[in-house]
């Protein structure tokens, strides 16, 4: 990798989430009065409007609601061909990632996967998929 | 009681294509076209809406073209914007806010080499830190899931999604000012041949990439009569706001165009079968087939079939983006304007070579971002 992902610093509601990456541990944001589940973390529970919300560690085990193979890189830290993808965590959340450890042509949609680490330059790591071994 | 029912009294395009022009230079002629095929002066303007100038993009026009006024939006939503302008300035003069309100949009991103595959991303936000560093080509890789999600649904196949592209064309091929007037038609093979940008879509399930600009000038009912040309009505309109980053969609392939459509088919008292002819967003390929299904022109999966065998084409059952859209026409970043610009001269019955014989009613419906801003706007002839 010829130069680091585009990526901007934690903010004050942010860092523990990006925090928890350092250990290996993939978190989702839960609602302390109605449970609903979400990601990225922030402020507000979207589905009852309180601001008691706490991290609570995903099994970091989901499935590919979509994906793209890009051909195109748009920038130079990755190298095309790669694959983008939609994975919604066991949890409920869905995040943005993209799928490693396989050839893009063998990535389906439902395929079950689980989150696989690359370091990032500060100490973070970002969270990546890989297909689950069935 | 005047009727302040809103109408569209003016319309027109500024200069397409590669224009080497500043973005309120096209602004200006589009706006000057506009005020004359609406027979109306700049002086009688007290309504303005525009986006995608400068921050501050009301101010921006209004002082360029030297005017006040006294009721204006200035919302960015990306290609819906300008379905959202139509229905904020109808609800505007319909309360008297404004008399005559002046809808405007330019961009030069050709000329100016502006526009980036990766898009522009706001470094405070969420997409900053959970979506960017993943590389997705934006808007190109989210409607690639899109069309990768329908494909799985449905059976939707990638020669389905380039009957859009090749329909467009060929209505294209039939208006004078489109880009790729002249250029001869496309076929399946030609779409699929091209070169694969963000799997499952090719180059040319891309809409261009081009200058461009256009103006719509709304009044009251009353005042349309002694102006010169037929107005048109806005008949109903609805919108709809879902997302922002690619993974906060709740459905790729049921977007918030069902609510959009639905409140403008409500307001307006018609149906998808009382629509003689449509100008829905053609950003991509895939958007077209969702927005088909969300619009209630077909069933739900059922978007694939629909566009084959030269539906969507001239001389089809279902005459559709007969301007030639944003794949084969023109598509200046945000396209919304253009959409209702072709949909008044249709029902004007000013399109030559494309016209769609006897057309009443026409739908608009803009899609902005990544499936994010929905906005439909149906019209029809007073």
């Amino acid at each position: 990798m010829s130069e680091p992902r585009p990526i901007a610093p934690p903010d004050a509601v942010t860092e523990p989430w990006w925090n928890a990456t350092r250990e290996g541990r993939l978190m989702v944001q839960r609602c302390a009065t109605c449970s609903h589940v979400q990601h990225y973390p922030r402020g507000i529970c979207t589905a009852c409007g309180a601001r008691d919300l706490a991290l609570v560690e995903s099994s970091g085990c989901g499935t590919i609601y979509s994906y793209s193979v890009v051909r195109r890189a748009p920038h130079p830290a990755l190298e095309a061909p790669y694959v983008v993808a939609i994975v919604q965590l066991e949890e409920g959340p869905r995040l943005l990632t993209n799928v490693v450890g396989c050839s893009p042509e063998d990535v389906r949609c439902e395929q079950p996967v689980a989150v696989a680490w690359e370091d990032l330059p500060d100490g973070r790591r970002l969270p990546l998929f890989t297909p689950q071994e069935s | 009681m005047a009727d302040r029912t809103p109408v569209i009294a003016g319309v027109a395009e500024s200069a397409l294509g590669i224009t080497n022009r500043t973005i309120l230079d096209l602004q200006a002629e589009a706006v000057a076209g506009a005020l004359d095929d609406a027979g109306l002066a700049l002086r009688d303007v007290d309504g303005l809406f525009t986006t995608a100038v400068s921050r501050f993009s009301v101010a921006q026009v209004a002082e360029y073209l030297g005017i006040v006024p006294t009721s204006s939006d200035g919302t960015m939503a990306g290609g819906s914007s300008y379905e959202m302008f139509v229905a904020h300035a109808a609800e505007a003069i319909r309360a008297g806010h404004c008399e005559v309100a002046l809808i405007s949009y330019a961009n030069n991103q050709r000329s100016a080499k502006s526009r980036t595959f990766g898009g522009v991303i706001d470094e405070h936000t969420p997409e900053a830190q959970f979506e960017q560093p993943y590389a997705p080509l934006n808007p190109i890789s989210l409607y690639a899931m899109a069309a990768r999600r329908h494909m799985h649904e449905f059976g939707t196949t990638s020669e389905q999604l380039a009957e859009v592209a090749v329909a467009a064309r060929a209505w294209a091929l039939r208006n004078p000012v489109a880009f790729r007037y002249g250029k001869g038609p496309l076929t399946v093979e030609d779409v699929l041949g091209s070169e694969m940008i963000s799997d499952p879509l090719h180059a040319l399930d891309c809409c261009l990439i081009t200058d461009g600009g256009g103006a719509v000038v709304m009044t009251t009912a009353e005042r349309a009569r002694h102006l010169p040309k037929r107005a048109v009505r806005v008949l109903g309109h609805g919108e709809a706001t879902t997302n922002q980053g690619m993974a906060s969609i709740p459905d790729l392939t049921d977007t918030g165009a069902r609510v959009a459509g639905t409140r403008a088919y409500a307001m307006a008292g018609l149906g998808p079968g009382d629509v003689d002819v449509a100008q829905v967003y053609d950003s991509f390929t895939i958007t077209v087939l969702t927005e088909l299904e969300a619009l209630g022109f077909c069933e739900r999966g059922e978007a694939g079939s629909f566009v084959e065998g030269g539906r969507i084409a001239p001389g089809g059952d279902f005459p559709m983006n007969t301007s030639g859209g944003g794949l084969s026409y023109c598509h200046p970043g945000v396209f919304g304007i253009l959409l209702v610009v072709e949909a008044v001269r249709q029902l004007r019955g000013e399109c030559g070579e494309r016209q769609v014989p006897g057309a009443e009613v026409a739908l608009c419906h803009g899609t902005g971002g990544i499936l994010s801003t929905h906005a439909t706007v149906i019209v029809g002839l007073d």
